[in-house]
């Protein structure tokens, strides 16, 4: 058994390098055919100038950096408050039972209204709008109410992960923990909880990523993050490399992230594929 | 290895020769069950959907009895199991347990619960927790009892199942049997006063039936209030005290083992009977 499969695996291995050599002449083709194409293209000094600039480079660089360390400060809290807040949402959600109704539907129109509007609308009129209003009490700053609405749409898109894995345990882990004379609430937090959250880890992680990259979207409130630093670079130079910086700043980021939540999942996968043998 | 005679047969309520009039189960005024009957199902129905699976249901078991629930697929072996255990809300009847009615409105449905214990054809173990953690999580969290005094009791139990050495390892380690000896000593932590048991032998392979079958056994050996949804009929006529047989979502005949697989009186119970025979069961 052992030494079947440790011989398909070599063969595999053959397979692999052969198929790995495959994989990189195409690249090598497929990646040369732009580059020679955008670099022949009839404007490419021009538009070299203007977005690959070096002088320009070094000179946006400063204020970007600064302007994405307040984006990375933004999605730090945003990443704090969204697993917590929308564990909640999916709890009430999940709940069974006719008295639980009110709350259920509040939890349903939240979810599905946030997830109905375009996240560049609700930061603006979030981060506008209730500063505009002057409510004593209530935080003035965009920055804030950018900040909330962001918080408020990825919370109703993680409560539908959460819930869709609370959905995928099966029936019968309910009723042996509801068996046992456990509350509802007891028996998602003991019984289901744990192999929902497990269940839906990799797409939780995706929209991390997908949040790394909204937290430019605050750019829109005249905040001064990276895209927006890039904009004030812009609009004093006529120059559009900080935003090349900017790009470059976000990808640094959501590569690493984006490799490692496929690597993460992968490895989930072969160990639920153990696991049920 | 065969027991010794069972205690004292129950007196199931007849299969009610009149009873067809008022399948709608409305709760019988007249009160007449046994005082010391330690289940009653008087009259219950159930529907899942548009599928009637109880139609009347009656039912009374006595303390130590250990009652066999038997007929073929669908015939709602298992609807009864969940119905008592209030893991499915009951259309219409009454279910009595110690004579109070739990299906009444305002039950505190998880404190009955707690006093049952039903183990399921699946085991249903958490896969995300060890046999420990299994078995003690009921205790723990819904009796509140402390973590070294239900770890104490679990490994007792366990070691008296035979899964001393098992307590730490998770349920996909086990094999199908393991697995089930750790669901009933699951759901005797709580220490039922009911212990319903839904064909806990059926996803077995046939060799790890008898190490189950052997718990069982020793449990109604005991004295543990147990009804049973099975297909072992075997089983059954070793360890019942009554065997019902099921049919049409009621209970179509009913009495001590020797009698009902022996020489039922109806005909739909000796062709379930004969088909079990000849599939060489009995």
């Amino acid at each position: 058994m052992t030494t079947s499969r440790r011989l398909r695996s070599t063969r595999l291995g053959d397979e692999g390098a052969a198929s790995s050599l495959v994989a990189v002449v195409s690249t090598v083709i497929v990646f040369g055919v732009i580059i020679v194409a955008v670099l022949r293209s009839p404007n490419w000094p021009a538009v070299r100038d203007q977005f690959f600039n070096g002088d320009d480079f070094g000179e946006s660089a400063p204020t970007v950096l600064r302007g994405f360390w307040l984006n990375v400060r933004i999605f730090v809290v945003a990443m704090v408050i969204i697993p917590v807040l929308s564990m909640a949402v999916a709890i009430v959600r999940s709940l069974r039972g006719p008295a639980f109704f009110p709350i259920r539907l509040l939890a349903i129109i939240y979810i599905d209204m946030l997830r109905g509007v375009p996240a560049i609308l609700l930061v603006t009129l979030l981060g506008f709008g209730v500063p505009a209003l002057q409510i004593p009490g209530l935080p003035n700053s965009g920055l804030f109410w950018g900040t909330t609405a962001l918080v408020l749409i990825y919370v109703a898109y993680t409560a539908e992960i959460y819930r869709s894995g609370i959905e995928a345990v099966p029936e019968s882990q309910r009723s042996s923990a509801r068996a046992l004379g456990l509350t509802q609430l007891q028996a998602l937090r003991f019984a289901i909880l744990p192999q929902a959250i497990r269940n839906v880890i990799p797409a939780l992680m995706n929209l991390v990523v997908a949040l790394q990259k909204d937290v430019a979207l605050v750019s829109v409130l005249g905040i001064r993050d990276a895209v927006h630093e890039a904009d004030i670079y812009k609009a004093r130079t006529f120059n559009y490399t900080g935003f090349i910086v900017a790009t470059l700043l976000f990808l640094a980021i959501s590569v690493p992230l984006t490799r490692f939540v496929d690597w993460y999942a992968a490895r989930d996968r072969s160990r639920r594929a153990q696991t049920a043998v | 290895m065969s027991t010794d005679e069972p205690t004292t047969p129950s007196t199931p309520s007849p299969p009610a020769d009149d009873a067809g009039d008022d399948v709608s189960g409305a709760p019988a005024a007249d009160g007449v069950e046994t005082p010391t009957a330690k289940l009653v199902l008087d009259g219950v129905a159930k529907a899942y959907g548009d599928l009637q699976v109880l139609k009347g249901f009656d039912l009374v078991v006595a303390e130590h009895d250990v009652v066999c629930l038997i007929g073929p697929s669908g015939c709602g072996k298992s609807t009864v199991l969940r119905c008592v255990d209030l893991l499915d809300p009951i259309d219409a009847g009454r279910i009595l347990l110690d004579g109070v009615d739990v299906t009444e409105r305002g039950t505190d449905a998880n404190a009955v619960r707690r006093r049952l214990g039903i183990v399921f054809q699946s085991f249903n173990l958490f896969p995300h927790l060890s046999v420990l953690d299994n078995v003690t999580l009921g205790p723990r969290r819904a009796q509140k009892v402390s973590r070294g005094e239900a770890e104490e009791r679990a490994r007792e139990l366990l070691s008296r199942f035979g899964l001393a050495d098992k307590a730490e390892d998770y349920p996909n380690k086990l094999s199908g049997g393991q697995n089930q000896r750790a669901a009933i000593v699951r759901a005797l932590m709580t220490e039922p006063e009911v212990l319903l048991l839904d064909e806990v032998t059926s996803a077995l392979d046939p060799e790890l039936v008898g190490e189950v079958l052997g718990v069982i056994r020793d449990l109604a050996e005991g004295g543990m209030t147990m009804i049973l949804a099975t297909h072992e009929m075997g089983f059954a006529r070793d360890v019942a005290s009554t065997v019902c047989f099921l049919d049409g979502g009621r209970v179509l005949e009913a009495g001590p083992p020797e009698r009902i697989l022996a020489e039922p009186t109806e005909a739909r119970t000796q062709r379930f009977l004969t088909r079990v025979i000849e599939a060489g069961r009995l």
